[in-house]
């Protein structure tokens, strides 16, 4: 039942980022899906103590470490809305709809011999995998292709929480540090756009060709 | 001694980054390349034993990517030193356009540049499906830094290129890698781990279709970082924007790192049974990335941009030949060591043309042999071996791939395959003729005696060994290549 609830939350919050321009909301959306994503593995009842210290950690990056470096960076830009997607905000939500109806087809009709704890955590998984590619399609700020990065990659994170074979402990941890360097990395090459071009629009970013 | 490897780069890049003097930090970052070179070469007559229960190892494949980068690493770190020594520390004036910019300060370059060795000798040893993605990414994200060395916009565009295309590339290899876990964990009763021996030992218990599929996704995502067209499309900005030995490091060392994956992946797919429908895959990827790579070529007016395409058409050739199968993975895997000792070769000398001529336009560059004979001759040699001619080792393994295509009678890839290398030779015939000959314009004074010893030293010695490796392959290093083919079911 607790596991319904916080699908329902992340397709939900998933739409928000859809129909958005708050670059703060977006981000408040990021430290909302780390939470979830970090319960996710324990909220099935099992207690294991790797689990949990695991689940700590990857609550205390997601949704304490990440929201606060891209929050940081925000404060060193002074901007606060994201300027013209290439797609508008109403279309986005329509769009985003059909990849519901979209995911739970596709998760319908995956051959998965195992059975996932809840049946909802595919579908929501890909749903968010495709909202994460939509965000770095479609907007041009470098800040929110960062966090459509991120959101990718919790969707791929949640497909691996399905997994009945769990990564080794270190390979999760590795794969947390990774994200989190890219982070670091991206947030630092944001704040030399914004000094460099006195934005950080990237559909500006158009010398090299060819 | 694994350990060992991974941490000297490593603790030589932090103390790097901490010591306060220059020459302190070029004798770090040559200290770590020679003896990173030293204990490589000594795996290959003490094998080192395996780690962590088999994570950490290094079997033949690994052995020669390892051996590959630990190689170009020493001629790239002391290019390095004296091109450091060379440049200036405060404001510099853009040659391209009239903007001013400064350099990334030398401790973090240095530092950058020892981690991206330590990340990459830790790609080439993880036996684990998930530490190899651990490490490619760890790869992207120390080598961006390196491409924003020069502080202006264009290599903040290239960096910014880099990092995103890459990052979601390498996310997409993470769902790759998670439909290898569910495809390992639908067959037996226990599920197979994420060991690459443990895979293809209990290959035939592995759920096909999502083999499949993470093949799919891997190739794709680790594809992204090889440069394999369609999704090369950071790697031209990088490579043309970065200084040329990071150019020369991230083409001839990382991109064969992103095909370490790719490799052992194809590796599970042979032993599962599905090694056609994987090569046709490969194949159909190396023939469009030679067709985007001679389409770019062709009247391509930055030297530099025209090397970065030559990779990905180099790349194209090495995935068609491990596609092909048999015969053909010799071909692929020696290729693989021509075209990294040429285009690093090739990366160098025209960090020298930059020096001299301050453009990257080839119509600007004329008369090389007049102003900096050493490199011109350098530059006309590496531009024969990545062409493919006699008698360097490029040759050989070019000729060796078209051979077994043509025996398995698959006409049309050999085909295409042909047309696409005269095509690309043509190319880089009119460009580079050009370039050596004739008469230097006004202005260039002859400056090669300043051409310091260290910038023409390491792309000879690569150019050297490229043109050994065609004339004779030593019985060992043949034997040793077989072996690696024996893995994906070649002879």
């Amino acid at each position: 039942m607790l596991i319904e609830f916080m699908m329902i939350f992340l397709t939900l919050v998933n739409l928000i980022i859809l129909s958005t321009s708050r670059l703060s909301t977006c981000i408040k959306v990021i430290a909302f899906q780390g939470i979830i994503l970090g319960v996710l593995p324990v909220a099935g009842g099992q207690f294991d103590i790797q689990l949990v210290i695991f689940s700590i950690i990857a609550i205390s990056v997601k949704a304490i470490l990440f929201p606060s470096m891209l929050l940081r960076t925000l404060s060193q830009l002074n901007i606060h809305r994201e300027k013209k997607p290439y797609v508008g905000y109403g279309m986005s939500l329509l769009i985003g709809l059909g990849a519901i109806v979209l995911s739970w087809w596709i998760s319908k009709n995956l051959p998965l011999t195992i059975t996932p704890a809840n049946s909802a955590v595919l579908p929501v998984s890909i749903f968010t995998a495709f909202v994460g590619l939509y965000l770095i399609i479609t907007r041009k700020m470098a800040l929110t292709q960062v966090i459509g990065y991120l959101i990718f990659e919790n969707g791929i994170y949640m497909f691996g929480v399905i997994l009945p074979q769990k990564q080794p402990l270190l390979v999760e941890l590795a794969v947390l540090l990774d994200a989190f360097v890219a982070v670091f990395v991206m947030g630092i090459t944001i704040f030399h756009i914004s000094r460099e071009f006195d934005h950080i629009e990237t559909d500006q970013l158009s010398t090299l060709r060819s | 001694m694994l350990l060992a490897l991974i941490f000297i780069p490593f603790l030589a890049g932090v103390l790097s980054l901490v010591s306060r003097n220059a020459s302190l930090r070029y004798f770090l970052l040559g200290t770590a390349a020679v003896l990173h070179f030293i204990l490589t070469c000594s795996f290959w007559f003490f094998p080192p034993a395996a780690l962590f229960n088999n994570w950490l190892g290094l079997d033949r494949i690994g052995q020669l990517i390892l051996s590959i980068t630990s190689g170009l690493f020493l001629g790239a770190g002391f290019y390095a030193i004296s091109y450091l020594k060379n440049e200036k520390h405060q404001q510099i004036k853009d040659f391209q356009e009239d903007i001013i910019f400064s350099n990334v300060p030398e401790a973090i370059f240095i530092c950058c540049m020892l981690f991206l060795l330590a990340s990459m000798t830790f790609l080439a040893l993880s036996q684990h499906f998930g530490l190899i993605w651990v490490a490619i990414e760890l790869t992207t994200l120390t080598s961006a830094p390196l491409i924003y060395f020069h502080r202006h916009h264009r290599s903040l565009e290239a960096t910014w290129k880099y990092l995103m295309i890459c990052s979601v590339g390498i996310a997409i290899a993470l769902l790759g890698n998670f439909f290898l876990a569910v495809a390992a964990s639908t067959g037996g009763e226990k599920p197979v781990s994420l060991l690459a021996g443990e895979l293809v030992k209990y290959a035939n218990v592995l759920n096909v279709k999502w083999l499949k599929a993470a093949f799919i996704f891997i190739l794709v995502g680790y594809g992204t970082k090889m440069g394999l067209a369609p999704m090369h499309t950071w790697l031209p900005d990088a490579h043309s924007e970065a200084p040329s030995v990071i150019s020369s490091l991230l083409s001839g060392a990382m991109l064969n790192c992103a095909f370490l994956g790719i490799f052992r992946t194809f590796q599970v797919c042979t032993a599962a049974g599905l090694g056609d429908f994987a090569g046709d895959l490969l194949i159909a990827l190396g023939l469009v990335s030679m067709l985007v790579a001679a389409v770019y070529i062709i009247r391509q007016a930055d030297y530099k941009r025209m090397l970065a395409y030559s990779s990905v058409e180099h790349m194209g050739i090495v995935a068609i030949g491990l596609g092909l199968g048999k015969a053909a993975v010799f071909g692929s895997m020696l290729h693989l060591v021509n075209h990294s000792l040429t285009k690093a070769a090739l990366f160098l000398v025209a960090g020298n043309i930059l020096a001299v001529y301050k453009t990257k336009r080839t119509n600007d560059v004329q008369g090389m042999f007049k102003v900096i004979p050493i490199s011109a001759f350098l530059w006309l040699a590496g531009i024969l071996s990545i062409t493919g001619f006699p008698p360097f080792g490029t040759f050989i393994s070019e000729f060796t791939i078209l051979k077994a295509g043509i025996e398995q009678g698959r006409f049309f890839v050999s085909g295409a395959y042909l047309v696409l290398l005269v095509i690309v030779f043509i190319g880089f015939a009119t460009i580079c003729i050009r370039m050596t000959q004739g008469s230097p314009e006004q202005g260039i004074e002859k400056v090669a005696l300043k051409q310091r010893f260290l910038s023409v030293v390491p792309p000879a010695i690569m150019i050297l060994l490229i043109l050994v490796l065609g004339l004779f392959i030593p019985s060992t290093f043949r034997n040793f290549l077989h072996d690696i083919c024996m893995l994906v079911g070649g002879n």
